[in-house]
């Protein structure tokens, strides 16, 4: 942090819980949302979907479609193929342990002679209306071929299974490895005791509360494209749709993206839908809507999650961790989806060290493709798959230690920093005793016994399980990533615009989907500048307003999004300092700015922020010709490493053995995120990303028919989203150790709850139930199972 | 195609409308308020809640034609201008929204809670908001903002 600050602190500075400046709109009906714009001449897209997980195309008969009632368009493949248009990318090249790289088939927009996925996007029909859409969508007569189809990675990887794409034999995309495999066998060559664990990490459809919605509009005066869409990064998505799929040039492109309603990684990928909106409407000459209905969510919305993997832990006779060594089997869905090769890979491997000390790591992990929707980053993307994973099996090996599970963490955490694991990571900088501490003093673990007797009393079981997570957020820097495959740079930028009369907008690359930012980021500007926070405006989501940015996801905005902010804060009070001196008659030296005031040291002389503005767009009290007029400034900020959130998570929980529903008696979350900004929201956002956590740990499970590829978990009848009275009231916790490797210290927070948690639930489940392992979701069924059998 | 008239906020308001137009539709696409939300297709997840001669339902599982002549409420008929409803002002004093898309279902089914229930404990606010999902705050904020709302009701 810079030493000169406006020092607008308690009120609406960094560290107060400041009410959202956003909540008016959304509290009154007034947000604006993808499907609440109707544009004039408006016509609405339906998709025709396959109902096959895997067939041949054969035919398609458009006619009779083309001659329904207010059907004004039929495309197929074909059409998009004619018109030149690629297919949809993957932007992170993997490459095999043999140094290949990774394989991949074709993902047409719209599909071409074959589908691949029950929901592959088979056509599309445009009509007045969408019912008349719809009406014309049952007339289209396709021939399909139906083939047997894949939907495990067990299944996909069997010799004679069903190829998905010609260019992949044997539905293997990569088998990537990390870490040093002679090490790591020397370590269990000389280990004292092994313990291994074999498990799924279950399949998880993402469900923001928003479907996603596109609108392509076309103006053939100017041959401008827009397109507005349910997107967490427009820019890229502009890129995309530029560069790679070529349906418009990127300066003749906007992309807006404005309210959107949740994205949990979900609105970060490019699809098939506002492909065909916005080249559809300029092949019509007019605008073409799409608005997801939730079984299309379902469907086709990019999956999360979905390993097998079998971990082993080496242990030295006194319980320290000698070596980790782990297989995964990672289900990549029909086709790669936008960032879907890094999720299994550098967003997983590079987390397995959690937080202990273990001197040598290796990781297998094969990605392998399915008749299955397309699988990428949901909440965590690959840190939660990690977390479980070492999570699960430092509890086992604690019990088969027959060690306390928190005497055991403590014998094994990392204590010095910066910590050089085995698997590329430095942590800069954490303290996990204390978030362990504060954790078991948070939820009592001392009483824990007598609670269980008192359980037991009752005839119910009752146990507790901890999870002591690592993720790592702000994925950079740009050329590290870029070493790794990654297609693009993970900076982010910010321009700072004072306005004449000293107000500020400031536009950020982020995007918030109900992070906060309009708050948060001015509760930034207001602290550095010392100016009101009504008078701070956070603009995103408009690439024809805001200039090049990455987006939001992987808990990035904070720790990257508000340090461009700084830096463009930082250049901004530089040039008022030196417009001050002018104004002033002092050196440039002299001056300091604090309060919300520009000052000469030491006396009374000072010019207030909003003053200097002025003066700056006058340009009469400074010579023009040394100092530009005006004050705005932009900064691109290019993170010099990961940063480290880390925290304790435990749950307790209560069974009853005769149903088998198990009931969370405690939640405690304590999380180190580093420099704090807004409490309040922070504190929300583990208590989201917590809920989604115990929804994977004990409701939510994608599921498909392994013989016909059916999803039978295609609605909220059949997928158990968590509900209020699932839910417990959480225990949230802090602690701080600020981030070293960014100005403001911050690490992040919009993924730590759904990354600790579900190993907290299965430990706590298993510790209740007395056994090794019970797979998620860990329903009554599944428990009362556990206890009869 | 029949006309439907109904009180809505306060006002009449007439549009034509197909037969099979559901309430939800009706109100977003014929009307322009677009406050209320469309967030599943098997009346699950309660972002369409409104108001219906005083009682709250997801305006998905009714035909527009259904509600002729009805008094209907919406979210944007809750504030009095910049005069928030009690429940509202919990919501955003509680921090009990992000996304904001499940909200309005959420608060048109708070006051409808409220008005059955006047002083309702934490189990019972969770069993009554059975019908809404939200997908970002756990609930935890919303439990609470509905707590602090009927204190201060």
């Amino acid at each position: 942090m810079p030493a000169d600050k406006g020092g607008n602190g308690a009120q609406s500075g960094i560290g107060a819980a400041v009410r959202r400046k956003e909540d008016f709109r959304f509290i009154t009906g007034a947000g604006r949302y993808t499907d609440d714009i109707t544009l004039p001449g408006q016509s609405y897209a339906y998709f025709l979907r396959s109902p096959y997980a895997h067939a041949q195309i054969a035919a398609i008969d458009i006619a009779a479609a083309e001659a329904s009632p207010g059907v004004v368009a039929v495309f197929t493949g074909k059409d998009v193929a004619a018109d030149g248009l690629g297919g949809l990318i993957c932007g992170w090249m993997i490459h095999s342990k043999d140094g290949s790289e990774m394989r991949t088939g074709a993902h047409p927009v719209l599909a071409l002679d074959r589908v691949r996925y029950v929901g592959d996007h088979v056509a599309v029909v445009i009509a007045e209306s969408l019912a008349e859409a719809k009406a014309g969508a049952e007339l289209i007569d396709v021939d399909y071929e139906e083939y047997d189809a894949v939907v495990g990675v067990e299944a996909a990887l069997a010799e004679n299974a069903p190829q998905l794409h010609d260019e992949v034999p044997g539905n293997l995309c990569f088998a990537w490895e990390l870490g040093d495999k002679a090490a790591t066998e020397a370590a269990f060559d000389r280990a004292a005791r092994r313990v291994t664990l074999t498990f799924a990490n279950n399949r998880l459809i993402p469900n923001a509360m928003e479907p996603r919605a596109a609108i392509g509009d076309y103006d053939r005066g100017t041959g401008d494209y827009t397109l507005y869409t349910t997107s967490q990064n427009p820019h890229v998505a502009r890129l995309v749709l530029s560069a790679f799929v070529g349906v418009a040039p990127e300066h003749k492109l906007r992309v807006i993206a404005p309210d959107v309603g949740g994205g949990f990684g979900s609105k970060i990928f490019i699809y098939a839908e506002e492909t065909v909106c916005v080249w559809a409407a300029a092949k019509l000459r007019r605008p073409v809507k799409w608005t997801a209905e939730r079984n299309e969510s379902f469907l086709s919305d990019a999956h999360g999650r979905d390993h097998v993997s079998h971990a082993e832990l080496a242990l030295d006779a006194d319980g320290r961790m000698l070596g980790l060594r782990v297989h995964t089997r990672a289900n990549l869905g029909a086709y790669l989806s936008t960032f879907a090769s890094s999720v299994p890979t550098y967003l997983y491997g590079t987390l397995l060290s959690g937080q202990y000390d273990i001197p040598a790591i290796y990781v297998e992990v094969d990605g392998v493709f399915t008749h299955t929707a397309p699988v990428d980053a949901y909440r965590g993307a690959g840190r939660p798959e990690a977390t479980y994973l070492v999570e699960r099996i430092v509890e086992t090996a604690a019990r088969e230690l027959d060690m306390d599970p928190v005497e055991f963490r403590r014998r094994n955490f990392i204590r010095e920093f910066p910590h050089q694991t085995p698997v590329i990571m430095n942590y800069d900088i954490g303290d996990y005793d204390a978030s362990l501490n504060e954790a078991c003093r948070l939820v009592d673990y001392a009483g824990f016994a007598d609670r269980r007797a008192a359980s037991e009393a009752r005839g119910r079981k009752r146990g507790i399980g901890f999870s002591a997570y690592i993720e790592a957020c702000g994925i950079a820097p740009s050329q590290a990533v870029g070493s790794l495959g990654a297609g693009v740079g993970l900076w982010e930028s910010a321009e700072v615009r004072v306005n004449p009369t000293g107000s500020v907008e400031v536009l950020t690359g982020s995007h918030s989907h109900g992070q906060g930012h309009e708050t948060t980021f001015a509760q930034l500007v207001s602290d550095q500048l010392g100016i009101p926070i009504e008078n701070v405006e956070v603009v995103h989501g408009d690439t024809d307003k805001v200039q090049f940015g990455m987006g939001t996801y992987g808990s990035r905005s904070g720790a990257v999004g508000m340090s461009a902010i700084q830096l463009a804060l930082d250049k901004v009070i530089a040039k008022g300092r030196r417009i001050a001196a002018h104004l002033l008659e002092a050196g440039e030296e002299d001056i300091t700015f604090d309060g919300g005031s520009f000052q000469v040291a030491g006396t009374d002389r000072a010019v207030p922020f909003a003053d200097l503005a002025l003066q700056a767009y006058t340009g009469h009290g400074f010579p023009t010709n040394e100092i530009e007029p005006g004050l705005k400034e932009s900064a691109f900020y290019d993170p010099v490493n990961f940063t480290f959130p880390a925290g304790c998570h435990i749950a307790e929980v209560e069974i009853d053995p005769e149903t088998g529903v198990t009931h969370i008696e405690n939640f405690v979350a304590v999380d180190d995120f580093g420099t704090i900004i807004n409490p309040m929201i922070v504190a929300g956002q583990v208590h989201g990303g917590v809920a989604q956590g115990i929804g994977q740990a004990m409701l939510e499970n994608c599921a498909y028919d392994p013989e016909s590829g059916q999803l039978l978990s295609g609605s909220f009848m059949d997928y158990c989203m968590p509900r209020a009275d699932d839910l417990p009231e959480f225990v949230v916790g802090m602690t701080e150790t600020p981030c070293t490797t960014n100005p403001l210290g911050i690490k992040g927070c919009g993924e730590a709850g759904a990354i600790g948690a579900p190993a907290a639930i299965v430990n706590a489940v298993t510790d209740a139930l007395g056994i090794r392992d019970i797979a998620m979701p860990v329903t009554p069924e599944r428990v009362w199972r556990a206890i009869n059998s | 195609m029949p006309t439907v008239t109904m009180t809505v906020n306060g006002k009449q308001r007439s549009a034509e409308a197909e037969t099979r137009t559901l309430l939800v539709s009706f109100l977003r696409e014929q009307l322009g308020l677009t406050g209320t939300h469309v967030g599943c297709d098997t009346s699950q997840c309660g972002a369409c809640v409104v108001h219906v001669d005083g009682v709250a339902v997801k305006s998905c599982t009714l035909l527009a034609v259904q509600a002729d002549g009805a008094e209907v409420t919406t979210i944007e008929g809750l504030a009095k201008g910049r005069e928030l409803h009690p429940i509202q002002a919990a919501f955003k004093e509680h921090h009990g929204l992000q996304c904001g898309f499940c909200t309005p279902g959420m608060i048109m089914t708070a006051v409808d809670m409220l008005r059955r229930i006047p002083e309702p404990d934490e189990p019972t606010i969770r069993a009554e908001l059975e019908g809404n999902f939200c997908r970002c705050t756990g609930y935890h904020n919303i439990v609470k903002a509905i707590k602090a709302a009927s204190e201060a009701m």
